[in-house]
């Protein structure tokens, strides 16, 4: 085989399927660690019963959905029901291609990525097909045919496009002390320079960490789900594997987000104080386990904010987003370029 | 390849927006019109125009057309059926669009030298910046096409004040 053929296509083939067979299993304990979380947090023990400890239970799960009669009501909108779970998902999925994992290995005598896709635009492609994932939300909703799913899908389209506003004007306030799109480059913008960007643009990454929070449609901005007010949201009359994979979509939409935010904000893969000589033994560990354990962490950032705030009110979620987080964003921006003017 | 690439686009392009006018459910246009919007985002990266592809797929087909959607399902569809679509606007609305099928035309094959870009001249554009064309597009837009640039964004403030002025409640 030649090297141009492992090259493009059997590493990133391969890559993909390890990425795929890693995040179907994850998806399903990702979950388990929410609920376990949540008991805790609730002083509650949670899954206990399949398994040591609840360990076997996403098995159960997905044997049960599975399993389970798969349901379209009869005044369905069928193709676009059948269709949004995929859209969701796929969506999720192909956003998760430009995510860098790591620094990358050298395996056989081949350079193996640690980016399936370092496109040049990867930051604003993956806010663009992010984005995408609302028409699964809002479609599945419409689609459904019923009350509540309708106003879930209402919520979320509302919602999501108000909160990419101000998620997309903090990214950029990130881009302007990065001075890439690529997220391979932004990280090594970050090595270059010494400092995660946290540091540097603080309200950007609040302002990110909250948008992100409400874009993945997750408490306390769980409008479109509600399920103590509109039983399930956009998702009620769903049930089954489709129900699963409007699930598995959401955590890796969760995943993809928080990956972003590690990205931009945290240095990547990259050790803690990479300008600190004396912390060099760090980089013992590889880089790709750096980039899990900080993305782990706003996973369970997620959970903890989940089992600690009410859900906010639509009319507060929506004055927050346009009164509070949209103008401090471009007064955000409008800082950093003062500043950098002052400085060049 | 390329060509072959171009062409399946463009059909999917060209078949989904077809499909837009002619649908008769609104939230079914409206799908079409996404996956006509993000097969365009697929035609500007075939030109190696990755930042206006990202944003075509960011701002039409991630946030415009959610705000279609919105309002589509705003509005009572089943009742839309029922409504004849050519209203009377059907005349001005045919001599306008023969003018531009004219337009079109005309530029296709009347005029073929004058599309034709020196191509070795927007290579070097494209090619100016080591990685992708964002920034000379950026530095572009705000030394050569200022003007345009601010006379665009100046109507775009016209129609938010307006349309903000039309949704204001009466005081």
């Amino acid at each position: 085989m030649s090297d141009f053929l492992i090259i493009n296509v059997v590493i990133p083939l391969v890559q993909i399927g390890v990425l795929l067979g890693i995040l179907g299993l994850a998806a399903g304990y990702i979950v388990l660690a929410e609920r376990k979380v949540l008991a805790f947090i609730q002083s509650r023990l949670g899954p206990m019963r399949v398994g040591p400890h609840g360990l076997l239970q996403p098995i159960a799960d997905s044997l049960k959905l599975l399993l389970k009669e798969d349901l379209i009501p009869g005044s369905a909108d069928k193709l676009l029901y059948v269709a949004s779970p995929v859209i969701v998902v796929a969506m999720a999925f192909t956003a998760l291609a430009m995510i860098p994992f790591g620094q990358g290995i050298t395996l056989l005598g081949y350079h193996i990525p640690g980016v399936i896709a370092d496109v040049n635009v990867g930051i604003l492609l993956i806010l663009g097909i992010s984005g995408l994932t609302t028409y699964g939300i809002i479609l599945g909703g419409w689609s459904s045919n019923s009350k509540y799913p309708l106003l879930g899908a209402m919520r979320a389209a509302a919602q999501m496009v108000s909160y990419e506003i101000a998620l997309t004007f903090a990214v950029l306030a990130g881009l302007m002390v990065a001075g890439t799109l690529s997220m391979v480059g932004i990280v090594e913008a970050q090595r270059d320079m010494g400092v995660w960007f946290v540091f540097i643009q603080p309200v950007a990454w609040g302002i990110f960490t909250i948008a992100m929070v409400a874009e993945t449609n997750r408490a306390p901005f769980d409008m479109a789900e509600a399920e103590s007010e509109l039983v399930g949201g956009f998702f009620t009359e769903y049930s089954g594997m489709r129900w699963a994979l409007f699930f598995l979509g959401e955590y890796t939409a969760m995943l993809v987000i928080a990956a972003v935010n590690v990205t931009l904000f945290w240095g990547g893969w990259m050790r803690p104080f990479p300008n600190v000589e004396a912390l060099a033994f760090l980089d013992v560990v590889p880089s790709g386990i750096w980039f899990l354990l900080k993305v782990t962490s706003f996973l369970y950032f997620y959970m903890w904010i989940r089992g600690t705030f009410p859900r906010y009110r639509y009319d507060q979620l929506m004055a927050l987003n346009w009164k509070s987080l949209i103008p401090l964003s471009i007064l955000n921006l409008l800082v950093t370029g003062v500043v950098m003017l002052l400085l060049a | 390849m390329e060509i072959y690439a171009f062409y399946a686009i463009a059909a999917v392009v060209l078949s989904s927006a077809v499909l837009m006018v002619t649908s008769r459910n609104l939230v079914h246009s409206v799908v079409y019109m996404v996956i006509s919007f993000v097969a365009v985002g697929a035609l500007f990266i075939l030109l190696q125009a990755e930042f206006v592809a990202a944003v075509q797929i960011l701002v039409y087909a991630g946030g415009i057309v959610v705000l279609f959607l919105f309002v589509v399902m705003l509005v009572n569809v089943t009742e839309t059926y029922q409504v004849e679509f050519l209203h009377r606007q059907w005349l001005p609305a045919t001599v306008l669009s023969l003018i531009l099928a004219a337009q079109i035309g005309f530029l296709l094959w009347g005029n073929a030298g004058g599309l034709a870009a020196d191509p070795a001249a927007s290579a070097s554009v494209l090619r100016a910046v080591d990685g992708g064309n964002t920034e000379t597009l950026g530095m572009m837009l705000y030394t050569d096409y200022l003007l345009p640039f601010e006379v665009a964004s100046v109507l775009l403030l016209v129609a938010m004040i307006g349309a903000i002025y039309l949704s204001k409640k009466r005081v």
